[in-house]
C-alpha cells in the first residue's frame, strides 16, 4: 500500500527475560500525528526507538518507504528524533547545534546559514543562535532540539515525550506549537506520552499500548468514546467500569438493573465490561432512575461537581454541573449511547486486539 | 567483535597494572632470599616478619603517623570548613586557594619547602617534623571533601533546630555535624592512605634513625629488599582489600566509606576545582 | 551558623596555612635568590642553564611528555571501553584500576625491576616463545615504562569521569543527525572529554617531570633527571640555595600547568 510511510511487522524486543514488545504490528500513514500512549513500560518508547534505529529489534521487520530498514544504523535514516531531556550538545552554540546535522552532510555554509534562520524562525526562537544550550530555559531548548532534527527534512520526526521536564502552562502552549509546527512542515509525526490529555489534543491517531502490546488504535474521539477493553477505558479519562451481562443485543444487565444501549453482536447472557464516563451518568429524582443510589461524597472541580454515588454496592462516580447533597438518594440514568459495552479480557494479558480503520 | 577487542583491551591494561603486586605477593612466599629465581613456597617472611623489629618500628610509625595526620588534619579541617562556610565569597576563595596549592604542587617541591622550613626554624627532624608536614598535606583532602557537602546542606535544618529551641552549638552538635560525617569520615580515610604511603615529602622532613616503611623500602632498595617488607606490604594489601569488600557489601555504608574506593588525591583537585568555581 | 564568630573556627587553619604552606614557598624563593651568605643572586636559578641541569630538565620533559602522550593513549580507550562496551558494574571495574594504589608505590615500581631485569619473567616469557630477549632495565624506556605505570590511574580517572559522565542521548543524537563513528567522536565525544583529558595532563605530567624515585630505582641511578638533582643538591649536598633556585625553576612548569588546568575547569561549567 502507497499509504504506509512506516511499517513495522511482528516486532519482538526483551531485555533478559522481560518481553518489552511481543509480535507488534503497527503502520504509520505519511504526514500522519501520531501518538504511542501508555503507562511507563509499555513498550512505547522502544518503539519508537526502534524505528529511529536506536535499538534493533529480536525479531520483525521495518519497512520504510517499501525498504527494510531493520538494520540500517540511525545515521542513514531519513527520520529525526527529538529526545527527552533534549540532548542538546552542551559545548556547541544554539546555532552550531542546529547546523550539527547539516554539516555532516556537507551543506555549503550559505545554506545552513539559511536553514538556522528559517529554522529558528520557525520555533520563535529569532536572535538566539550564538547563546549555549544551558542558558535556555527547559521550553526554550526544546524548541532547539525540534530545530535541529526538521532542519534536516526527515520525512518522520520522532518525539519521545518531549514536553515531560515541562511545567502545565508550558506544556499546554509547546501543544499548540508541535499542532501548528506538524501543520507547516507537512511531516509525519510519531509522538510517545504517558499523559492522554496530550494524546487527545494533539493527535490524528492514537495507538494505546500496554505491557507491550497495542490495545486499541483509532482517532482520539473512537478511543476516548468507544474504548475497546478495560485498560483503555481506565487509562483514558474517569472512567465507571462495571461487570455486566448481555441479555440480547441492545440490553445489557447491570448490578441487576436492565439497561438499553446500542451495542450488538455480542450474543445472548454473555458476561461483558461496561464502560460509562462520569459525565454520561445522569442524576434524577430516585423514583425516574434506571436504579437508586446514595450521595456519598461531593467535590466542587470548577466547571463542574465529581460526586461519588453509591449504587446497589458499587461506588460511581459522576461529573455534573448541578450538584446534590451528601446522603441525598438519587436515581442514575444512563443515556443507551453512552454505555460502552466490551469484551472480557481473553487472558491477563489483554491480548491486542489489532483494528486499524 | 567490538565487546570482544574492548574485554581482550581492558584485561591487558590490568594485567600491567597488577603484575608488580602479582610478583611482590609471589616474592614474599619465596624460600630464596635472592628474588632472581623462585626457589620453593614458604611462610618463614612472614613469621619472621613479626620479630624484625626494624620492620616492625617502621610500620608502627607508620600506622601511628597515618592516624595522628589523618586525625588532626581532619579536626583542622573541618572546622575550617565550618568558618568558611560564614565567611564572604572572597575571602572562601582565597582560603579554598591557598588549600589547592599543596594538591597540584609537586610533591618535591612541598617537600623541600617544608625542610626549609624546619631548617629556617631550626627544628630536629624527626617524628615532629614529619607529622607537621603530613598534616599539611593530608587537610586539603579533608576540606575538599567535607566543603562540598557543607554547600549540600540544607541550611534551613541548622534554623529549625534553633527555632526549635536548641543552642547554636546544640545545634551544630547534634544536626549538622550528622549530616556532614560521612564526608568527614571520608576525608579521614583519605587522608589516612595518602600519609600510608607517602615517600617524598617524608624523605625530605625526617631525621637520622627515624623511617617509615616507605623511607625503608627506599633505603634498603640499592642493596636489596628485605623478603619480609613484600609480606608486610602483602598483609597490608590483602587487608584493604578484604575491607573495601566488607564495605562494598553493606548497602548502608556504600554512600560514606564506599565512595572513597574511587577517589584518589587528583581526582578530588578536578572534581572541587568545577565545584569550587560554580 | 552565620554567627559573626563563627568564621573564626577557620582561624587554626588559616595559620597552619600562612605557616606550612606560604611561608615555606616564601622560603624556597628566598634561598633560590640569594646565596649562602644570605646576598642576592640570581645564579642559582640561572644555574639550571649548567650542562648538567640543562640536561637533566630537557631530559625530564622528555621523559614527562612521553609518559603523558603513553597514558592518554593508554588511558583514552580504556575510558570509552569501561563506559560503552562494559555495561556491567562499572564502578566494581574502575575500582580495580584504582586498587593497586593502596600497595607501597615504591614496592610497586621495584617490582618492574623483577619483570624487567635480564632474567625476569618477560624475557623467561619471551626465550620460551623463541623471541629475542629484552634488555631495557635500567635504561630510559624503563623509566618512561615505570612512569606510566605509577601515574597511569591518575590519567584513568579523569578521563572516564568524562567519558562515562556523556549522556547516552547526546551520541544517539548525533547518530539520529547523520553522525557516523568519526563524526561522533571527533564533534561530540571528544570535545566534550576534554576538560578530563587536561587534568588528566596535567596529573600526569607534573609528577613525570619531578620524580626522583622512578629514575632511581628503574635508570639504575645512571640517569640523572631534575628531581634527581634537586634531591641530591638537598640531601647529599646539603646546597639548599642551589636546589632552591632549581626548585623555583620547577616551580614555573607547575604554575602553567595550574593555571591551564583552571582555565579548562571554568569553561567546564561555563
Amino acid at each position: 500500500m502507497q499509504d504506509k510511510l512506516i511499517d513495522l511487522q511482528h516486532i519482538t524486543k526483551s531485555y533478559g527475560s522481560s518481553t518489552i514488545l511481543d509480535d507488534l504490528n503497527l503502520y504509520i500513514r505519511e504526514n500522519e500525528f501520531v501518538t504511542l500512549l501508555g503507562p511507563s513500560g509499555c513498550g512505547k518508547t522502544t518503539t519508537l526507538r526502534i524505528i529511529g534505529g536506536f535499538e534493533n529489534p529480536d525479531s520483525g521487520s521495518v519497512i520504510f518507504q517499501g525498504k527494510d530498514i531493520t538494520s540500517l544504523s540511525p545515521n542513514k535514516r531519513e527520520v529525526n528524533t527529538v529526545f527527552q531531556k533534549y540532548a542538546l550538545f552542551p559545548h556547541m552554540t544554539i546555532a552550531e547545534n542546529i547546523a550539527f546535522g547539516l554539516k555532516i552532510h556537507k551543506k555549503s555554509t550559505s545554506y545552513i546559514n539559511d536553514k538556522i534562520k528559517y529554522a529558528l524562525k520557525l520555533v520563535n526562537m529569532e536572535g538566539f543562535g550564538d547563546r549555549m544550550p544551558d542558558s535556555l530555559s527547559g521550553g526554550q531548548q526544546q524548541r532547539i532540539a525540534i530545530a535541529r532534527a526538521i532542519v534536516n527534512e526527515p520525512k518522520v520526526l520522532l518525539l519521545d515525550e518531549p514536553l515531560g521536564a515541562l511545567d502545565l502552562k508550558l506544556r499546554q502552549d509547546m501543544q499548540y506549537e508541535l499542532i501548528r509546527l506538524k501543520n507547516e512542515l507537512g511531516i509525519t509525526f510519531v509522538y510517545v506520552t504517558h499523559d492522554q490529555e496530550e494524546a487527545l489534543t494533539m493527535s490524528d491517531t492514537i495507538v494505546v499500548m500496554n505491557q507491550g502490546y497495542i490495545q486499541q488504535i483509532g482517532t482520539p474521539t473512537d478511543i476516548y468514546n468507544e474504548p475497546q477493553n478495560t485498560f483503555v477505558a481506565d487509562f483514558i479519562g474517569d472512567s465507571n467500569i462495571l461487570e455486566g451481562i448481555m441479555i440480547r443485543d441492545k440490553l445489557v444487565e447491570i448490578l441487576g438493573a436492565k439497561f438499553d444501549c446500542v451495542d450488538t453482536g455480542f450474543g445472548d447472557n454473555n458476561p461483558v465490561d461496561v464502560v460509562i464516563r462520569p459525565e454520561d451518568i445522569d442524576l434524577i429524582e430516585p423514583e425516574k432512575g434506571t436504579i437508586e443510589g446514595i450521595v456519598t461524597d461531593v467535590i466542587f472541580k470548577g466547571v463542574h461537581y465529581e460526586m461519588c454515588v453509591m449504587a446497589r454496592g458499587f461506588e460511581f462516580v459522576v461529573h455534573s454541573t448541578d450538584s446534590f447533597s451528601v446522603d441525598s438518594r438519587v436515581g442514575i440514568h444512563v443515556d443507551p449511547f453512552d454505555i460502552q459495552i466490551m469484551h472480557k479480557p481473553e487472558s491477563d494479558d489483554e491480548k491486542a486486539v489489532e483494528i486499524y480503520e | 567483535m567490538k565487546k570482544t577487542l574492548g574485554h581482550i583491551y581492558l584485561t591487558l591494561v590490568l594485567i600491567f597494572l597488577y603484575a608488580p603486586i602479582a610478583t611482590l605477593m609471589i616474592l614474599s612466599f619465596n624460600s630464596s632470599k635472592s628474588r632472581a629465581r623462585f626457589g620453593g613456597f614458604t611462610l618463614a617472611w612472614y613469621q619472621s616478619l613479626f620479630e624484625n623489629e626494624e620492620v616492625m618500628n617502621a610500620f608502627r610509625t607508620t600506622i601511628i603517623l597515618a592516624f595522628l595526620s589523618a586525625f588532626i588534619a581532619t579536626v583542622l579541617g573541618t572546622a575550617a570548613c565550618t568558618g568558611m562556610v560564614a565567611m564572604r565569597k572572597r575571602s572562601r576563595n582565597i582560603i579554598m586557594g591557598i588549600t589547592n596549592i599543596p594538591m597540584l604542587n609537586a610533591d618535591i617541591v612541598t617537600g623541600v619547602s617544608l625542610m626549609l622550613l624546619f631548617i629556617a626554624a631550626r627544628a630536629t627532624m624527626g617524628f615532629t617534623t614529619v607529622l607537621f608536614a603530613h598534616i599539611t598535606f593530608n587537610i586539603p583532602y579533608v576540606i575538599l571533601s567535607v566543603m562540598p557537602r557543607y554547600r549540600e546542606l540544607n541550611a534551613s535544618v541548622y534554623e529549625a533546630a534553633l527555632d526549635l529551641g536548641a543552642k547554636p552549638l546544640y545545634a551544630f552538635f547534634k544536626v549538622v555535624l550528622p549530616d556532614l560525617m560521612s564526608a568527614i569520615v571520608s576525608g579521614f580515610v583519605m587522608s589516612f592512605t595518602m600519609s600510608l604511603d607517602d615517600f617524598i615529602i617524608t624523605h625530605f622532613t625526617q631525621g637520622p634513625g627515624f623511617d617509615t616503611l616507605s623511607t625503608k623500602i627506599y633505603s634498603e632498595i640499592k642493596k636489596g629488599i628485605n623478603p619480609e617488607m613484600y609480606a608486610l606490604s602483602t598483609l597490608m594489601f590483602l587487608t584493604i582489600l578484604i575491607l573495601l569488600f566488607l564495605v562494598n557489601y553493606k548497602p548502608w555504608s556504600k554512600q560514606s566509606v564506599g565512595e572513597i574506593k574511587i577517589r584518589t588525591r587528583k581526582e578530588i583537585v578536578v572534581g572541587s576545582g568545577r565545584r569550587g568555581a560554580v | 551558623m552565620n554567627n559573626k564568630y563563627t568564621r573564626y573556627v577557620a582561624a587554626p587553619y588559616l595559620i597552619w596555612s600562612v605557616g606550612f604552606i606560604i611561608i615555606p614557598l616564601c622560603l624556597v624563593l628566598y634561598y633560590a635568590f640569594t646565596n649562602a651568605d644570605g646576598a642576592f643572586t640570581i645564579d642559582n636559578v640561572a644555574d639550571i642553564i649548567s650542562y648538567v641541569n640543562i640536561k637533566a630538565l630537557l631530559l625530564s620533559i622528555a621523559f614527562s611528555l612521553a609518559s603523558t602522550l603513553l597514558c592518554l593513549l593508554i588511558a583514552y580507550p580504556l575510558a570509552v571501553v569501561l563506559s560503552s562496551v562494559i555495561s556491567t558494574n562499572s564502578s566494581i571495574l574502575s575500582l580495580l584500576f584504582i586498587l593497586p594504589m593502596w600497595m607501597n608505590s615504591l614496592l610497586r615500581t621495584y617490582a618492574w625491576q623483577n619483570i624487567l631485569e635480564r632474567k625476569g619473567v618477560i624475557n623467561g616469557f619471551l626465550t620460551a616463545l623463541n623471541l629475542p630477549p629484552l634488555y631495557i632495565i635500567n635504561k630510559p624506556p624503563a623509566i618512561l615504562l615505570g612512569m606510566v605505570y605509577d601515574f597511569l590511574p591518575f590519567m584513568i580517572l579523569p578521563v572516564y569521569n568524562s567519558v562515562s559522565r556523556i549522556d547516552k542521548d547526546l551520541i544517539n543524537a548525533a547518530r539520529d543527525l547523520g553522525a557516523g563513528y568519526r563524526d561522533i567522536f571527533f564533534r561530540v565525544i571528544w570535545p566534550l572529554s576534554l576538560p578530563g583529558v587536561i587534568s588528566g595532563i596535567t596529573m600526569v605530567f607534573v609528577p613525570s617531570l619531578t620524580t626522583f624515585v622512578i629514575s632511581d630505582i628503574l635508570g639504575g641511578g645512571k640517569i640523572l633527571l631534575i628531581g634527581n638533582v634537586i634531591e641530591q643538591l638537598f640531601t647529599q649536598d646539603s646546597d639548599w640555595n642551589a636546589g632552591a633556585g632549581l626548585s623555583a625553576v620547577l616551580m614555573i612548569f607547575i604554575v602553567i600547568s595550574m593555571v591551564i588546568t583552571s582555565k579548562y575547569d571554568k569553561e567546564d561549567i561555563r
